[in-house]
């Protein structure tokens, strides 16, 4: 789902025009990326949390050519899944189970 | 913020809705969300993130406090991946990417 069919399904259920479901959705979003940018943590229960994690910068390396390089300090939101969704999606393992197994790898 | 606080946002900047429907409606959004996420399909919100879903296999872990062996099981979980867009409104000082 894309956030223009999530318009979409929104103004089908909420019997609004696609204009006004359009508008809904963004500030949704909106304002959870402006709780982020002022560092504030956003709590939507049943569904999860989000919080902004600061990291340290540090001094790296380009892993293909060795050549070092300055990793800056950085500010990254972390999702915590809530209890709610949490089950709902394991179960959804029975509907859906193609998915890309274990994949590990982190945001960075 | 709480999601009272978004239906406050959605309230105060779009005019037209009540106190009552703004409440409702930000209940769908998240509601939608779920019913989406529960059919095992993911969601991307361009400029925000996207909602992965990942299957785990089953593995032998560890109790961290006991350090006891203990069997996971094979589960499906929900990831966050934030947007570059998202990862540069927090950063605004480095370049986005």
């Amino acid at each position: 789902m894309t956030k223009s069919e999530l318009i979409d399904a929104l103004a089908a259920r909420g019997k609004l025009t696609k204009a006004r479901a359009e508008l809904v959705v963004n500030c949704v979003f909106d304002s959870m990326t402006e709780a982020l940018q002022n560092g504030e943590g956003i709590e939507i229960r049943g569904f999860g949390s989000f919080k902004v994690k600061p990291y340290e910068g540090y001094d790296g390396r380009n892993p293909r050519t060795g050549e070092a390089v300055e990793v800056k300090p950085k500010r990254l939101p972390k999702f915590k899944v809530g209890k709610d969704l949490e089950r709902i999606v394991d179960e959804s393992r029975a509907v859906k189970p193609e998915l890309d197994a274990d994949d590990d790898s982190d945001d960075e | 913020m709480t999601k009272a606080e978004i239906v406050q946002a959605l309230y105060d900047r779009v005019g037209g809705f009540s106190k009552k429907e703004s409440a409702d409606l930000v209940d769908l959004v998240f509601e939608m969300m779920k019913e989406t996420l529960g059919g095992g399909e993911n969601i991307k919100v361009s400029g925000f993130g996207n909602f992965v879903l990942r299957d785990k296999r089953q593995r032998t872990g560890r109790n961290p406090r006991t350090g006891d062996p203990m069997e996971i099981r094979e589960r499906r979980v929900l990831t966050f991946k934030r947007s570059n867009k998202l990862r540069g409104i927090l950063n605004p000082a480095r370049k986005a990417g």
